[in-house]
């Protein structure tokens, strides 16, 4: 459990950080929380040869709340859930950031780094789909946003860049009920299935509804056909029955130690269910 | 001066002896990080060990070629089964009288089996240097399933002992095949049960877990070539065992080798046997001349140190058609993996598994465990239990509610009419234990009507109404357990280990101003032993246990003893305690008398002091006592306050305890609430409630792992797939229900202060209390048995196959 050596790299501003990179390429990669990457170290299924902590980059951290919501990548899953005016805004985010992992994970682990790293276990990722948030990404040739419903493209791949950074994540604040539910086996377990919602209603009929699922497929599923399921219901009933069929076609879990397929999908169900009658409820 | 003495009941307070809630003394270390564990060790110019590992769980070595691990700078040697070979060290005697090689001789035999040792000049290097080792293996069939192992045709897995037709317990019927060991009456048993009312028949298995202690195994070695002397630091539970393994297997004197055992960050047997690290380490230091540590991380723990319980217990129990138990008939095939490396007393290969009748007078049962080889780690140890008696408790406690079940029964009344009765002990087994003690139905009772059982049963009732009417999607469940362990391993006519007996022993030494230190031959792994061993003897010796200092684990200082394991340090070097501290009374007392110049037979002891009879303001206090032996020439009496007592247990001692919870299974995520743990336990005289409830709380979280999600898990290559604490369970305080802990108090007979040991029985009794419950959730859809451990998917498969999900 001791990863190979490393040299380490600590630059105070993008411009620094992009320019270790250039300097070593693929030899060089971005460490956040290090709460993904230094167990891949030790585990020795990672080698780097030139770590690069983003920590003293001060850009790369602060929240602004407004009609959109920006999170600074460095912003710590601790920082999310301390954020008062933010938890205000988007109250689903606290709710999801309290289900991983745990406090001492939550200290150090990042934002930026639970969407950048690409593994499907992570919370974020499926969240910021739900929320239909931005990645802005920013490389040798300057900046370009990409949609989090796009960024994901197989387990540990994603469209950014190795010579780009995840500076930021923006989302237009949240309206409607909201829930983030989550079955795992333990404190500091990654999800047996999680369900983010989002819904909107008026006079009784859901108008929007936004479904994305975690840890049922090699990447994270946003499920346009469940969220439209629900719309112009109250989300009960055969509705309901319609969006969580929707969902199963969409998402493809496989076996592991938390269970075989088949359980995972019917706990898929189950999750989303009651995701969708709280957010409904809260709407 | 007597105006100043406190009066008794403050001289009592003062002592903090049995009974006493004294805080752990051992905490004040503990909780500032300033414990001195093994890796805490270092010595000058030390150097690093670590192994090359096999990926396969059967494979043939074709070649290992070391030379660019030994290029890389600061890697000194690198040590295959080759460079032992000369040495006679390649391979190691068992505990259990099989063999193990300490690296790999031509094949492995498990995923995770040491294959080289690299010796480095720092565990940087070391870990670098691993992986640059090139051994290349030709995989062989692999064999994971014990039934399968005993298949004819089944590959060979021992070729060293293909054509042996006998092994350390007996004749062997096949090659994969351990051991048949056998006890109780086998026809008497099947005759019972051939003729009998009812009979409840199951497959009871109970899976392979691991122990996994916080502090993970290691040793620092360390050879002085000039005096020829060789220390070992360790994470040993038993360290003078070790000391003379080390002896007879290295040949150096045993007055020559030094073994000391630091602050152990938790055994629970994992730390009992010993290790191809420590071997290893040996024979690096005495070739390089420096001390040589290696530590387990995380992941070599799990997949090679000895893993615990992978029984598979075939049942049978007869009754009457009233519940009166007529018969237990019990086969075990036991799964020991590639070497029999399971650390019990050397007669009983699967140790004191016969305790499996239980709590219960049942008048004949037979038990037959076969022992077999896989290709799985080697272990077999007692995870906070003594010798396979938590899979005998499992079994039982399993059989009586499936039996319970058949006869559409209450299994709380099916207890209360097979329970021993109090007048029965001291009771004799049918499988040849004799019982010292005991008073089931008044703990029963008590327990039963602190969670209002009834009530709990009328409200399980309602639920299942509501379940059936489509209101609720949980279920409820109520596990009852009551056990019988056995501990104190044990009497030296039946109990030793590789031939030591299983005594313990105790030196105690009154220092002249009245303050003293006491040597055991045990060694605290967290049991608390500097704080209740000090209270045990601070009772007897009339000095406060805060002046009293514990000390183990040195085998140059420590008297000889067999350590800590099986719950025997309180019923064997506690009695050699109290029994050391009763020999200072008796020499206390005669100076006493020549002091206050009365007859011995004059004085009577009191609390701290002797006392003239009839005349309480003539006395002398333990500490004048003290001081006068040190310092006063007393006619016909050697000068000097010390004692050692070494003591063989007449019998073990048998604490019991009736344990209930209650849990909300919901049926369509498997997720299951323990919402209400009892515990009541009886382990005779209780020399520290506090501690008490810290052991049963550590105990029951243990079993709630092990019970609920804990487990090494295999595939059918052999790979393990619960390597790491993602997938292994550690229960953190999340996890943790509320425990509600109570007591009974039935001392033992034979031992000195009645006491018989706590620190297992919550794993014993725990792991079928929460298993029960489970099962109990889904008795009214007619489940029989479901194997644990109970995570979510298994349950969630179990409510599947019964229908629950519409
Ligand atoms: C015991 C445990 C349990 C956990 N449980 C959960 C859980 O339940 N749910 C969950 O979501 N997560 C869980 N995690 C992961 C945790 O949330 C991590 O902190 C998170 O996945 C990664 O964030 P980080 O800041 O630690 O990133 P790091 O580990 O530092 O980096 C992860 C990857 O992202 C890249 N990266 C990081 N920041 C950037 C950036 N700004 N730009 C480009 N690339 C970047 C790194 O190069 C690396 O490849 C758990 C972790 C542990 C140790």
């Amino acid at each position: 459990m001791i990863p190979p050596a490393f040299e380490y790299h600590r630059p105070t501003d993008i411009a620094g950080a992009l320019g270790v990179i250039a300097e070593h390429g693929d030899e060089a990669r971005v460490i956040a929380g290090g709460h993904s990457l230094i167990p891949m170290m030790k585990l020795r299924m990672v080698e780097i040869a030139h770590l690069i902590d983003l920590q003293d980059v001060a850009d790369l951290k602060g929240i602004s709340v407004g009609e959109t919501i920006r999170i600074g990548a460095m912003v710590t899953q601790h920082g999310l859930i301390n954020d008062a005016a933010l938890s205000a805004a988007a109250p689903i985010l606290r709710e999801a950031a309290l289900q991983i992992a745990d406090p001492q994970v939550r200290y150090c682990g990042t934002v930026g780094g639970n969407v950048a790293n690409g593994d499907p276990g992570n919370d974020m990722p499926g969240l910021m789909q739900c929320l239909d948030a931005t990645f802005t990404l920013v490389g040798p040739d300057g900046s370009r946003d990409v949609p989090a419903r796009e960024f994901y493209e197989a387990a540990y791949t994603t469209a950014r860049e190795d010579d780009e950074i995840l500076t930021a994540i923006s989302f237009a604040k949240p309206a409607g009920g909201y829930a983030y539910e989550k079955q795992k086996r333990k404190i500091g377990d990654y999800a047996t299935a999680a369900a983010a919602v989002l819904i909107e209603k008026q006079g009784g009929k859901i108008t929007a509804a936004s479904i994305a699922m975690t840890n049922l497929s090699d990447i994270p599923v946003f499920s346009e056909a469940a969220g439209d399921a629900l719309k112009g219901t109250d989300g009960t009933g055969a509705a309901l029955d319609k969006a969580v069929a929707a969902m199963l076609a969409d998402i493809d879990p496989t076996e592991d130690n938390r269970g075989p397929v088949e359980f995972k999908k019917h706990v898929a169900g189950v999750i989303l269910r009651r995701a969708i009658a709280r957010a409904v409820d809260r709407a | 001066m007597n105006d100043m003495t406190p009066n008794r009941e403050e001289r009592v307070a003062n002592l903090k002896g049995l009974g006493c809630k004294r805080k752990r003394v051992e905490d004040a270390r503990f909780t500032q990080g300033k414990g001195n564990y093994v890796d805490d060790i270092k010595l000058p110019g030390m150097l690093f060990g670590d192994f090359v590992r096999s990926p396969y769980a059967h494979a043939r070595i074709k070649s290992i070629n070391a030379e660019a691990a030994l290029a890389l700078p600061g890697v000194i040697a690198v040590l295959t089964a080759k460079d032992l070979e000369p040495l006679g060290l390649h391979w190691m005697p068992t505990l259990a009288g099989d063999k193990q090689m300490v690296l790999a001789d031509g094949k492995v035999l498990f995923q995770g089996q040491e294959v080289a040792f690299v010796v480095a000049s720092d565990r940087y290097v070391a870990a670098d240097a691993i992986e640059l080792v090139e051994v290349e293996y030709d995989d062989l069939p692999v064999i994971t399933d014990p039934f399968k192992a005993l298949e004819d045709g089944a590959t060979v897995l021992r070729e060293d002992i293909a054509d042996k037709k006998e092994g350390a317990h007996g004749p062997r019927r096949h090659h994969n095949h351990i051991f048949l060991w056998e006890e109780g009456n086998k026809a008497a048993t099947e005759a019972v049960i051939s003729s009998a009312d009812v009979v409840a028949e199951e497959m009871v298995y109970y899976h392979r877990t691991h122990p996994c202690p916080l502090e993970t195994c290691g040793c620092v070695a360390s050879m002085d070539k000039i005096n020829g002397k060789l220390t070992l630091y360790g994470t040993f539970q038993a360290p003078h065992v070790v000391r003379t393994v080390a002896s007879l297997l290295s040949g150096i004197d045993e007055h020559n080798i030094r073994v000391v055992s630091p602050d152990i960050g938790g055994g629970f047997g994992n730390k009992v046997g010993v290790y191809p690290g420590y071997v290893c380490s040996i024979v690096a230091s005495i070739v390089t001349g420096k001390p040589v540590k290696w530590i387990e991380d995380r992941m070599d723990n799990l997949m090679a140190t000895a893993f615990a319980r992978d029984y598979w217990m075939q049942g049978k129990i007869a009754a009457t058609k009233e519940g009166k138990i007529t018969g237990l008939w019990c086969h075990v095939t036991a799964d020991h993996g590639a070497f029999d490396a399971c650390a019990d007393p050397t007669k009983y290969p699967a140790g004191f598994f016969h305790i499996c009748t239980g709590s219960y007078d049942i008048p004949v049962a037979y038990v037959g465990v076969d022992g077999v080889y896989t290709n799985k780690a080697p272990g077999g140890v007692a995870y906070r239990c003594s010798f396979r008696v938590t899979e005998a408790a499992y079994f039982i406690e399993r059989m009586i509610e499936i039996l319970a079940q058949k006869l559409d029964m209450d299994a709380a009344e099916l207890r209360r009419i097979n329970f021993i009765r109090k007048e029965q002990f001291p009771y004799h087994s049918a499988l040849g234990w004799e019982y010292d003690s005991g008073d089931y139905h008044t703990a029963w009772d008590k327990a039963l009507e602190a969670v209002d059982y009834k009530g709990l049963r009328k409200e399980q009732a309602e639920r299942l109404e509501a379940f059936k009417r489509g209101e609720t999607r949980k279920l409820m469940g109520i596990g009852l357990t009551f056990f019988t362990e056995i501990v104190g391993a044990g009497p030296v006519k039946n109990c030793d280990i590789l031939g030591m007996g299983m005594f313990d022993s105790c030196e105690i030494r009154i220092h002249p101003t009245g303050s003293a230190i006491a040597r055991l031959g045990t060694i605290s792994q967290g049991q608390g032993h500097a704080t209740t061993f000090a209270q045990i003897l601070a009772s007897e010796i009339g000095i406060s246990a805060d002046k009293i200092t514990v000390e183990e684990g040195d085998t140059d200082t420590a008297p000889y003893g067999l350590g800590t394991y099986g719950s025997r340090s309180t019923p064997v070097a506690g009695a050699a305690t109290a029994l050391a501290g009763r020999k200072i009374r008796a020499k206390a007392q005669m100076i006493a008398a020549y002091l206050l110049e009365v007859h011995d037979n004059d004085l009577e002891w009191d609390v701290d002091r002797f006392v003239v009879k009839g005349a309480p303001e003539r006395f002398k206090t333990m500490a004048e006592i003290a001081y006068a032996s040190y310092n006063q020439a007393i006619p016909g009496l050697e000068p000097g306050l010390e004692a050692v007592s070494y003591y063989d247990p007449p019998n073990m001692t048998y604490p019991f305890g009736a344990y209930i919870c209650v849990m909300d299974i919901d049926v369509d995520t498997g997720v299951a609430d323990i919402r209400q743990f009892y515990a009541l336990d009886d382990c005779g005289t209780r020399i520290n409630p506090m501690v008490i409830e810290g052991q049963v709380h550590g105990g029951l979280t243990e079993a709630l792992a092990i019970a609920m999600g804990q487990e090494i898990a295999y595939d059918e290559m052999g790979n393990v797939k619960t390597g790491t604490l993602m997938d292994f369970f550690l229960p953190t305080a999340w996890e943790t229900p509320n425990y509600v802990t109570d007591h009974t108090e039935t001392p033992s007979p034979h031992h000195p202060i009645g006491a018989k040991g706590v620190g297992e029985s919550p794993n014993v009794g725990g792991v079928p209390a929460f298993s029960n419950a489970v099962h109990d959730a889904f008795r009214a859809f007619g489940l029989k048995q479901s194997h644990m451990p109970h995570d979510h998917w298994r349950i969630w498969k179990t409510a599947n196959k019964l229908g629950l999900h519409g």
